[in-house]
């Protein structure tokens, strides 16, 4: 079964148009990758999906159901989450609070029961807490989580950004540029707790990517995008060799070259 | 606290002038003159004095925390460099004020000014007089500024509380007559002023309660056995606060409670108003609407004129907090979309729309117009009516309770959370599976409520109502208390009350001053402390997580 489909999603700007009859499937339990050059339109299909856009043509399907013209909360309550290409903490609230905050679609209590505190709201918090303690050590921030989320070192700041959005318990979590700014071995730790988010919660993963290393060591499948169009779509080792992703990023002739 | 850049000469005499410069401008004003006809402590010194000196004193203060620790004599000249230089504008200016008529273009330059400036004594020895003390004075405060903190706090303290207790001399009066008789005010008062020995003893009590208090204050290590220590002191101390203000009508008497109730409404409204600007960061500036419904509903529905229905008080209040629960929904719908600058300008027009509409012909049948609402009749209880302000009080203080309960628990719940996360990024919140709608409407709702709820007790506090006390400078007045004592932070609410609407009802005397001391005061605010007096904690919930009890099993 597809996690995500989607057919012919288009999303114009004015005259541009960002993103031009897109149609991808994403099996269930992949790694898959979007790659293109700058302002092909990868972040505006994300944006898409989730709702921030709504797209002007096409279809997105998340396992089966239509979310063309849902809100941005109601996506995320169906099970889709994501990261920020840049870093998009809640600054001003300690780190426990942010993963809190994530997990605020599980939440069974009314706000009435806040101000009594009934049994129900005392559990339900401890329970959160716990979860969101639980994520923080997974995520590898034990012993951060009372610091306000804008005092945290960067690459804490990527790590405690995806433990937010686990809390939201996704089943496809949308991960822009996850290791943007990062040191070569920040990297490969990145890459390693990609995989272990599929492999340990069973979580399908579509990553926007620049980072060749990455895109090529860690997914399954990469679309490539260019000019809001997909251009190819298979394994790393077809995408490779495909003459159209090369020239795409290197230029007109250059393919003949590197073949 | 040392500073890495370490300051020279140049900044000292930079420092001094502008210290100088800061006493001259409030002379100008009058502002010296008229706080001088206020002593602090008789025969010695008044407030004008203090607010003459306090600009040397602390620059010279702030100055010797920039030269490095081991220059100990250098700090100590640099602060008396300070004040020697803080006094020549001054003196200047009372060169001037002898030889010239300049009170033609400023007419606040008085004889009484230039002799307050000379200490009395003639330009010349009163000249030499001032630069003389305003040098000791820097030097003492750069003096203050080396000793360690164990001696430099408790002495701050004690100085503190002495110009407290000096300032407020009158209504301290007014209270050791009411309680131990004339014997003992002649003994601490000196007419309206403290006396010498008084004063000297408040600031030797003050200062040793401190420095004892500092020796016994546990270490700040974050053990779960500290914090476990530190829960059960902070209940302790919320027990003991609370038992002292049921009591607080019976010590402060008639007077002190009436500006206690006008401050605990004022405490209501902030509560409101920080929900909305402190938690939810929607910038409301028409907050007024809110307590303006409120007090009409109150006064429309228990008026026993020709405008009310007669309801009584209990009963009518409910009904007067809904119905500006409801105006707070009804406004947020149309600002949904909205954010920042124009939120703030749409909820400008809503409070001033509200007022109008109080003022109109229209519903000059329903509400009285100008004329407003009289007969409002005060809140009671079997029998028992709520007339004096002392009575009063408890309806005010079961007002600020409830607000301040509501908005505590719901800060640390879910729906605070959902809050401080739109306040913090709007967009991200919605990716977290937040509803932007329906909790963008709450904050409002909840705002409404408190402001609604001040606004009921306000009518039947006062019995009669007039649309002209709801007017923009309400709104301003809790937006700028909930800003001084630190946005989101609930102490801070009635710190921020407590200094912005009790302090000028105590001097009302400076009342023509008020504005420019609020100005001055959120200036000077803004630049040294922008979190305000109490900013709120960041709550510790990981280090808690560990010794909280385990949650309650399902069955």
């Amino acid at each position: 079964m597809h996690v995500l489909s989607t057919t012919d999603v288009t999303k114009k700007f004015g005259g541009l148009v960002a993103v031009n009859q897109f149609d991808f499937d994403i099996p269930e339990g992949r790694i898959y990758s979007v790659i293109g050059p700058n302002g092909a339109g990868k972040t505006t299909f994300f944006n898409c999906i989730t709702g921030f856009y709504e797209s002007d043509g096409g279809a997105i399907k998340f396992m089966g159901r239509v979310l063309n013209g849902k809100s941005t909360d109601q996506i995320t309550r169906m099970g889709v989450s994501r990261t920020y290409q840049n870093i998009r903490l809640f600054s001003n609230m300690t780190a426990i609070e942010n993963i809190l905050v994530g997990r605020h679609p599980h939440y069974k209590t009314f706000w009435m029961e806040a101000i009594v505190q009934t049994k129900r709201v005392l559990r339900e918090e401890a329970e959160a807490l716990e979860e969101a303690l639980h994520l923080l050590d997974f995520v590898g921030l034990q012993g951060l989580g009372d610091q306000l989320a804008t005092n945290l070192p960067y690459g804490a700041q990527r790590r405690l950004e995806i433990a937010r959005a686990l809390a939201n318990r996704p089943k496809l979590l949308l991960l822009d540029e996850p290791t943007a700014g990062m040191n070569p071995n920040e990297t490969i730790e990145m890459m390693r707790f990609i995989q272990r988010l599929r492999d340990e919660l069973g979580i399908t993963i579509l990553l926007i990517e620049h980072d060749m290393k990455v895109v090529m060591g860690i997914s399954e499948n990469i679309g490539v995008m260019d000019f809001g169009t997909k251009i190819a779509e298979g394994t790393p080792e077809e995408i490779q060799r495909n003459p159209q992703v090369i020239e795409a990023y290197l230029g007109r002739g250059a393919s003949s070259e590197v073949l | 606290m040392t500073i890495t850049k370490s300051i020279e000469i140049r900044d000292v005499i930079k420092f001094g002038l502008l210290a100088g410069v800061i006493v001259l401008s409030l002379s100008v004003i009058g502002f010296i003159d008229l706080l001088g006809t206020r002593e602090l402590v008789a025969g010695m010194f008044t407030l004008g004095h203090i607010f003459m000196l306090a600009a040397p004193f602390g620059m010279a203060f702030v100055s010797a925390g920039k030269v490095s620790a081991d220059e100990k004599n250098k700090a100590l000249g640099y602060g008396f460099l300070i004040g020697v230089i803080a006094a020549l504008p001054l003196v200047v200016l009372a060169i001037l004020a002898t030889s010239f008529d300049i009170r033609q273009f400023l007419p606040n330059v008085s004889p009484s000014l230039i002799s307050l400036l000379t200490f009395g004594q003639g330009l010349t020895v009163g000249s030499l007089i001032l630069v003389v003390v305003t040098g000791i004075l820097g030097l003492l405060a750069a003096g203050l500024h080396t000793l360690p903190d164990r001696f430099q706090h408790p002495l701050i303290t004690g100085l503190g509380w002495m110009l407290i207790a000096g300032t407020f001399s009158e209504i301290l009066l007014g209270r050791v007559r009411a309680f131990f008789g004339r014997g003992v005010v002649k003994l601490i008062f000196a007419g309206k002023a403290l006396n010498p020995i008084a004063a000297l003893i408040i600031f030797v009590l003050a200062a040793g309660i401190t420095y004892w208090l500092d020796t016994r204050a546990p270490k700040k290590e974050e053990t779960v056995e500290d914090i476990k220590k530190l829960q059960k002191m902070t209940k302790i101390r919320i027990g003991l606060g609370i038992l002292l203000l049921l009591v607080s009508p019976l010590i402060l008497g008639t007077y002190l409670t009436e500006v206690a109730n006008n401050v605990g409404l004022y405490v209501i409204m902030g509560l409101g108003l920080n929900i909305v600007v402190g938690f939810a960061g929607l910038l409301d500036l028409g907050f007024v609407a809110f307590f303006a419904i409120g007090a009409f509903a109150m006064g429309v529905l228990t008026s026993e004129g020709h405008l009310g229905l007669g309801l009584t008080f209990w009963t009518a209040l409910p009904f007067s907090v809904l119905a500006s629960t409801l105006a707070g929904v009804v406004l947020g719908i149309p600002v949904l979309g909205m954010r920042g600058d124009y939120l703030a300008i749409v909820t400008l027009g809503f409070g001033e729309i509200i007022r109008i509409l109080a003022l109109s012909d229209m519903l000059k049948p329903y509400i009285g117009g100008a004329q407003g609402i009289l007969q409002i009749p005060k809140p009671s209880i079997m029998g028992f009516e709520f007339i004096q302000p002392e009575s009063l009080f408890y309806i005010v203080l079961l007002g600020v309770l409830l607000a301040a309960f509501i908005s505590w628990r719901l800060r640390d719940s879910r729906l605070g959370r959902q809050w401080m996360a739109m306040r913090d990024d709007e967009d991200v919140a919605e990716a977290m599976g937040i509803n932007l709608v329906s909790t963008k409407l709450m904050a409002f709702a909840s705002g409404a409520f408190f402001g609604g709820l001040a606004g009921a007790i306000f009518a039947s506090k006062l019995t009669s109502i007039f649309p002209h006390s709801f007017n923009l400078i309400v709104s301003i007045n809790v937006l700028s208390l909930i800003i001084v004592g630190g946005l989101g932070s609930l102490p801070g609410v009635v710190v921020g009350a407590l200094i912005l609407v009790g302090l000028p009802e105590l001097l009302r005397e400076f009342a023509e001053h008020r504005m420019l001391i609020y100005g001055a005061l959120l200036i000077v605010m803004m630049l040294a402390k922008p979190e305000g007096f109490w900013p709120s904690e960041i709550i510790k919930r990981e280090l808690h997580a560990h010794e909280e009890p385990e949650p309650v099993s399902s069955d």
